[in-house]
């Protein structure tokens, strides 16, 4: 068995949950802030295996998710203009804007190009020197410093055809935004390990003291997931509210300073609108002003959005854990991954979309 | 119709949950539809079904299991396929697209358990093409031809102007003979019928990924694409009782196994530990965020086997060398409720759901 493996390695998890089982007392609610911790939960079927008191609620950190429709039309529009080459990661081609998706852009002939790094789109710009290359730089601390390098190496190598498009996210205020809000049902978080890999885990330790709750750094594989709700229903039925790193082996309490640093050198901290869920001060990353010449939402004018969201899903509260995919009358029958009406249901990172794959129809 | 509203909430809620549009795609057609998954479903019955309606496309098997006319019952019956390959690149560790256009069709003729005859091919060749790159395909079809023991019988050359196809696509069609007795389909799946996987899941798809150089690794992989008529004579020797034979190519096992469970109305149960992974493969996917379940393979079959004959099936199998690596990954259970279900027990004792694949396989942000 290799390091990684033991990880998964069924008879330590089983104790694991074992011992879940033995300190819960009560009934508690937990919140996985990841998406990536929502699909690792439900693949590896976590519901059947914990204590029924123990109810986990889904969190809004799905980075697809929660980028505002205004700037999925944008990149849209983008994408739609001569000259233009719009890379992306894959989750985004598939998001639906207020007419039409990344998908149809590229049907009808406009160059969308699928990348697994902004290093990649770098790379085209090179290449294609008499073309327009865009980046669409979404996601969570974790995508940060690897979209800000592209912005850095394409100032170095004095590179005027690339951009971003910019929707970047932090956890740390969404989690005050959920335990802010009078209807709050979460007790205690699992951390988002990678998020926590990046920035650390110092940000969390105010935020668990001033509202009550304990927090487990929680990484992504079975026994870590357990270990992270072990921690967690622990320091509950302890009542204290500290922050616990049950993921030490990639996680340290002040995070990657490399890292930091090439944050900080590209963005700035700006209040971020978050789809399905409002604008949220100080939540998010804009570039600054020594690199706001790679912003492409400055270089094209793509002249006023209009967006057209519709009612009838009930994401929000999804989002929030407090009502469950099954609930919303569209799951799994208007609302499928091949036709989404929300953006929970349309990244493979999304609460829905988790549901709908692993557990559709199942009590 | 839905309301709508602006999206301009000023303050933080999440009372007001907003949301986009379904989008239908129903205009155009996108490389979703292509993926083998979903989409390609809804595609076949939205536009094909509806115009083309002979009760053998209905099956929704890979063949057509027919009786010629004149012929008498007890001769057995004919099995026909036709497959379309386009492959990006051309070559790939482990084949090419001359290889995969004689063993797709060749292994879709005999998931019958019939005996493959005859093979014609058409060839759409872009302008420009090199001829050192064509004749190599095509001995490479002749070699692919000669080990799966048939005849290449017709053909067709058709050339496209520069830009309107990308360098070659191939389409074959075959014909096999199904001997008298042998009623093996996809609406065959019994209870309690064993569910053995030939070898490791993926090594087609992965192998071909990295080969187009986007990953920023590379692997040593190689596509498992081979013709599979061999193993499976071998197989009903020791299996003559074998109920469902499919490859599992587009969409992967996930997506095979899915469509057997709605043609024979029963749930599949699958055992996670049981699952042929190369290390390699599941590294790869791990990093990209897929799941070898959704990974195309083009070597390798899917056999639905009555637990009496399940051990001299496995062996069997084994005992071919493409066959190794073979393993019992489930069981038929029966149906509960209405939908038909593919589930998994997990490597911690948990069950999911292993549904179809909906439309491109798409890596994930992070």
């Amino acid at each position: 068995m290799t390091f990684s493996e033991s990880y998964r390695d069924p008879e330590l998890v089983t104790k694991t949950i074992q011992r879940i089982h033995k300190v819960t007392t009560q009934s508690w609610v937990i919140m996985e802030i990841c998406g990536g911790q929502t699909h690792a939960l439900m693949q590896h079927g976590f519901d059947e295996l914990l204590p029924h008191a123990i109810e986990l609620v889904h969190g809004p950190g799905c980075p697809v998710c929660v980028t505002p429709l205004e700037l999925i039309d944008k990149g849209i529009a983008i994408a739609q203009q001569p000259d233009v080459i719009f890379t992306s990661y894959g989750d985004m081609l598939r998001v639906p804007g207020s007419e039409k998706d990344l998908f149809s852009v590229r049907a009808a002939g406009g160059k969308v190009k699928v990348v697994y790094s902004p290093i990649e789109a770098l790379q085209i710009a090179r290449n294609n020197p008499d073309k327009q290359v865009v980046f669409f730089a979404i996601g969570f601390e974790t995508t940060a410093p690897a979209n800000a390098l592209s912005v850095i190496k394409a100032k170095e190598l004095n590179l005027h055809n690339y951009s971003m498009l910019v929707s970047q996210v932090r956890v740390p205020p969404a989690i005050r935004a959920i335990l802010s809000d009078p209807n709050n049902r979460v007790q205690g978080f699992l951390a988002a390990g990678h998020v926590c890999s990046v920035m650390g885990y110092h940000e969390y330790i105010p935020l668990a003291q001033k509202f009550h709750v304990p927090m487990a750094v929680t990484g992504f594989e079975p026994l870590d997931l357990a270990l992270g709700i072990l921690e967690t229903v622990r320091a509950l039925e302890k009542g204290t509210s500290e922050v616990v790193n049950a993921y030490p082996r990639g996680v340290i309490q002040d995070g990657n300073r490399s890292a930091q640093d090439i944050i900080t050198q590209v963005y700035e901290s700006c209040d971020q609108k978050w789809r399905g869920i409002g604008t949220i001060p100080d939540s998010g990353w804009k570039l600054n002003t020594g690199y706001a010449d790679f912003d492409a939402e400055n270089r094209f004018d793509v002249g006023k959005i209009h967006t057209r969201e519709s009612e009838i899903c009930i994401s929000g509260l999804i989002l929030q854990g407090r009502k469950k995919p099954f609930e919303c009358p569209a799951f799994g029958t208007l609302c499928t991954p091949e036709n989404p009406l929300g953006a929970t249901m349309v990244s493979s990172e999304g609460t829905c979309a988790a549901y709908y794959r692993y557990h559709r129809g199942k009590k | 119709m839905d309301r709508h509203i602006q999206n301009d909430q000023s303050q933080v809620s999440f009372e007001n949950a907003s949301c986009p549009l379904p989008l239908h795609h129903h205009d155009h057609i996108v490389i979703g539809h292509g993926s083998g998954g979903r989409m390609t479903n809804e595609l076949i019955k939205q536009v094909f079904l509806a115009h083309f309606k002979d009760p053998q496309l209905l099956l929704g098997n890979d063949f057509a299991s027919l009786l010629p006319p004149e012929c008498k019952q007890g001769m057995g019956r004919l099995s026909v396929s036709t497959d379309a390959h386009i492959v990006k690149p051309l070559f790939f560790p482990g084949g090419n697209i001359g290889k995969l256009s004689v063993s797709g069709t060749v292994n879709d003729v005999a998931m019958a358990g019939a005996i493959p005859l005859y093979l014609t091919a058409s060839f759409i060749i872009e302008e420009g093409l090199s001829m050192q790159m064509l004749e190599k395909v095509v001995a490479s079809m002749a070699e692919t031809a000669t080990q799966a023991d048939i005849t290449i019988i017709a053909g067709d050359t058709k050339v496209a102007e520069k830009g309107s196809v990308d360098q070659l696509f191939i389409s074959t069609t075959g014909i096999g003979w199904i001997p008298e007795g042998r009623m093996i389909n996809g609406q065959s799946a019994q209870d309690g019928d064993s569910i053995i996987l030939s070898g490791t899941m993926g090594d087609h798809g992965i192998a071909v990924l990295a080969e187009r150089g986007e990953l920023g690794f590379s692997t040593t992989i190689e596509s498992d694409v081979a013709p599979l008529n061999n193993m499976i004579e071998t197989l009903l020797l020791a299996a003559p009782h074998t109920h469902v034979l499919r490859d599992p190519t587009r969409g992967g096992v996930a997506t095979t196994l899915n469509e057997i469970a709605q043609q024979s109305r029963v749930n599949i149960l699958l055992q996670e530990s049981a699952l042929p992974v190369k290390k390699q493969v599941q590294a790869a996917c791990e990093m990209l965020g897929f799941d070898p379940l959704y990974i195309a393979n083009e070597g390798k079959l899917l056999a639905f086997v009555p637990e009496a004959e399940s051990v001299a099936a496995l062996e069997a199998i084994r005992s071919h060398p493409l066959g190794n690596d073979a393993a019992i990954i489930g069981k038929v259970v029966p149906l509960e409720g209405e939908i038909p279900r593919v589930l998994m027990k997990t490597l911690i004792g948990g069950t999911r759901i292993i549904d179809t694949l909906s439309g491109e396989l798409l890596p994930r942000i992070c």
